[in-house]
């Protein structure tokens, strides 16, 4: 184990009759980007500044093997990481200095705790001797971010290093996957040690990552199923973060229920699969809201019943026998009360209830879900994605992107209207092709994640769908885009309002419409100013064109695309309603 | 969090088994303040097992929300084991120090019977003031302090709470198992996962 400052002298010793394993002496800052080297990282997003300048000193000589993107600021840095992260499914790291920079990250961390992102992110921080003294950028970044990390350690000597970041990366990818901040004093990165080989990390005492399975509980819930006579499957991001989408298919596909999702859990499952039934929660499809208060037995996948997916709670799924796989058995019985609680990785328990599921088709409880998507196309989706009204709308250019790039494309989104939008009209064929801020909504979240999602998989195409006030609030990632050359596709949905607020305002405090009235620049200028590519569409006739045009540019584009002010999100379950109570209009 | 009425709420005793971590005291003591949840008495001391600590933690909640919390404890990284009981499920002591003027205490009170009636004992007796010390659960310890008034208390001081579980047969042997297949990425698991009430555990 880790100590604080004394781990030199409670680390064991080698004795003279013990193997010497054969020691490097390097720095601190050395050993950290060898350390990351050893955990396969390839790509850094970072910003330097004075107390992580000994790191950057030694990443000079590494510049052949780790890709660092110089972003514009922090809080680009780790949304960028995070698009990396859930793009390829590997580790997001991010670099900051202290002070400042360090708490330029806070943002990030929340977002990524939430919605189980694995990032590692190494801070400077002031020379041990200075801690406590307030310091020239010195905070108290350990303590600031404790509710913001899944594990988060100061090391103060260079001694520590390996074993801290050995543990960061073993803790951030594994289990639920989460952030880890590991803060480094200035006196650490410089100091020389001699190192022993770098050993990762498999194991700790005090961390169990993964529930073992429960046969029992697996056998319990595929009777529940088996008796089901209208069982419904909710999944989420735990199906992607366990790479389970083959497991998934294969059990919804043999015990033939219908499946509906939340946005992260969004692509685990093709969108124009037959069992897909939709989008849950409060702007999600008609069927799967209404059916959840109709349905006898619940299976929920990796998901953790979000109050955005519930509505109210005490008019949650009350008639439902609930199984719940879930790998963090902190969400079990969280919100939701379980019937059959299934601990576990679903890689692991979806196989095993799979084996155990009879074969059903329940075309009854299917033709369900097909008349409510039905009455949600008469009474939304057409007028949307195909509207007779002049102004253009946001669903429209979804469902136009969608004819173009077949449904191959990483959609990033921001937060607001265009966000829900597109998660409920993007076409996905692929798993980890919907980036987006979940828990925290964090608004200016799409444009560095779109940047970091590209790194992450850079053969895929990566379109962002932005609304006008989010984008605002990161678009300096501009200049990042300007130097890397990264080729991502920018879409704004600009409706000259805060739009999903706007729609509160009119549904909810009689159209006061109180500071939502956003102001915008010429986003093709700015785009033009970074070098950028970029159109502006205000008409249906040239909107089909200009997508084409976007995709097929070589390079970055910036598509400002603008759309009617005052269209609202529906279907809608308003803030303290059931889900039963979904509204279409 | 929960509905229930306060009516439903009772004095609960958190067990955690942790490792000896800087910053490991906040990370426990954020999970209760997020929550506007008050921490009643909070102790932290070494275990029965070298390097381990243990936390006492006692908080008046339903047991639906004192479920909820202990998971979120022990889902912290350096966190080992958490158990929660009522207090008729352990065994629990605190401790109190009282200062009272030497001459009135010397004077008025007939000391011998105050001390044997109270189960205290003097720690300190000085010209100018004599400590008492008494060990036992809250009445008692309060008790004391209605006895002690008249004499002109001084300083009063109770310490946090500390509890042994009347049903553990320690988390001793848990741990040896769980070093013992240490470095094995074999998670290791436990029976209490069936009873999903009195304990948690990962």
């Amino acid at each position: 184990m880790l100590t604080n400052e004394q781990s030199a002298q409670t680390l064991p010793e080698f004795t003279a009759t013990a193997v010497q394993p054969e020691t490097e002496t390097m720095t601190g800052a050395v050993a950290t980007l060898q350390a990351l080297l050893a955990e396969g990282v390839d790509t850094i997003f970072g910003y330097p500044g004075g107390a992580i300048i000994p790191i950057y000193d030694a990443l000079y000589d590494f510049k052949e093997q780790l890709n660092h993107v110089l972003v514009r600021h922090e809080q680009g840095g780790i949304h960028a990481a995070q698009g990396y992260a859930r793009s390829s499914g590997k580790v997001g790291v991010v670099f900051a200095t202290s002070g400042p920079g360090a708490t330029n990250l806070v943002t990030g961390l929340a977002d990524a705790l939430i919605d189980s992102t694995p990032l590692v992110c190494i801070t400077g921080q002031v020379f041990a001797h200075l801690l406590g003294t307030d310091a020239f950028q010195e905070t108290d970044i350990i303590n600031i971010t404790t509710p913001i990390t899944k594990w988060n350690y100061q090391v103060t000597n260079a001694e520590e290093i390996p074993e801290a970041l050995a543990k960061a990366f073993y803790i951030a990818r594994s289990g639920r996957p989460g952030p880890v901040l590991i803060d480094i004093t200035k006196n650490a990165q410089q100091q020389k040690h001699d190192f022993a080989p770098y050993q990762p990390c498999t194991h700790i005492r005090s961390y169990r990552p993964k529930p073992i399975v429960r046969p029992e509980y697996i056998r319990e819930a595929a009777a529940l199923i088996n008796q089901a006579k209208r069982p419904f499957v909710l999944w989420g991001q735990g199906v992607i973060l366990g790479k389970a989408e083959l497991e998934f298919k294969a059990f919804i596909e043999k015990s033939g229920i219908p499946a509906a999702w939340t946005i992260l859990g969004a692509g685990a499952l093709a969108s124009d699969h037959p069992l897909n039934v939709g989008m849950l929660g409060m702007h999600g499809n008609y069927g799967p809201n209404v059916l959840t208060n109709e349905c006898d037995v619940l299976i929920a996948i990796g998901m953790r019943f979000d109050d955005r997916v519930t509505g109210r709670l005490d008019k949650y799924a009350k008639q439902a026998k609930v199984i719940h796989l879930d790998i963090d058995p902190t969400e079990i019985d969280k919100n939701v009360a379980t019937t059959v609680p299934v601990w576990g990785d679903c890689k692991e328990t979806l196989p095993l209830l799979t084996a155990l599921v009879d074969a059903k088709l329940h075309p009854e409880w299917h033709e369900r879900f097909r008349v409510h998507m039905e009455q949600e196309v008469d009474a939304v989706i057409r007028e949307e994605l195909f509207p007779t009204s002049e102004e253009l709308t946001m669903g429209e250019v979804i469902q136009q992107l969608n004819e173009l790039t077949g449904g191959e494309a990483i959609v990033v989104t921001d937060v607001g209207q265009h966000q829900m939008v597109a998660c409920r009209y993007a076409k996905l064929n692929k798993t980890r092709s919907n980036i987006t801020s979940g828990g925290l909504g964090t608004m200016g979240f799409a444009l560095p994640a779109a940047i970091g999602a590209k790194f992450g998989t850079p053969h895929r195409p990566v379109v962002a769908i932005i609304g006008d006030g989010g984008v605002q609030m990161t678009i300096q990632e501009l200049g990042t885009i300007m130097q890397t050359g990264v080729d991502v596709k920018i879409i704004i949905l600009n409706n000259r309002f805060l739009g999903m607020v706007r729609q509160w305002q009119e549904l909810f405090n009689d159209r006061r419409y109180s500071f939502v009235d956003i102001a915008s620049p010429d986003y093709v200028t700015v785009a033009s100013g970074y070098r950028i590519a970029g159109k502006r569409v205000e008409a249906r006739t040239e909107l089909k064109q200009s997508l084409q045009q976007m995709l097929e540019h070589p390079g970055s584009f910036l598509l400002e695309v603008m759309v009617s002010k005052e269209n609202n999100i529906f279907p809608m379950v308003p803030q303290g309603c059931s889900v039963s109570e979904i509204r279409l209009k | 969090m929960s509905q229930q009425s306060s009516i439903d709420r009772q004095e609960y005793n958190i067990t955690a088994y942790t490792e000896n971590q800087v910053g490991l005291l906040n990370r426990i003591a954020i999970i209760f303040s997020r929550r506007k949840i008050n921490i009643e008495s909070l102790n932290v001391s070494p275990s029965e097992i070298e390097g381990i600590h243990r936390f006492n933690i006692v908080i008046n909640e339903t047991e639906e929300v004192v479920g909820k919390l202990a998971r979120q404890i022990e889902k912290q990284i350096e966190v080992l084991k958490v158990y929660y009981n009522t207090n008729a499920d352990v065994i629990w002591q605190e401790m109190a120090l009282y200062k009272v003027p030497t001459d009135v205490i010397a004077e008025k009170a007939i000391v011998e019977r105050l001390l044997r009636e109270n189960g205290a004992r003097a720690v300190v007796i000085r010209k100018d003031y004599t400590v008492f010390e008494t060990t036992g659960h809250r009445e008692e310890t309060d008790n004391l302090i209605r006895v002690l008034q008249p004499y002109g208390l001084i300083e009063f001081v109770r310490s946090a709470r500390i509890a042994i579980i009347k049903a553990s047969d320690g988390f001793n042997s848990k741990l040896r198992e769980f070093e013992r297949r240490e470095p094995s990425t074999e998670p290791a698991e436990n029976e209490y996962l069936n009873s999903r009430d009195k304990v948690f555990t990962m």
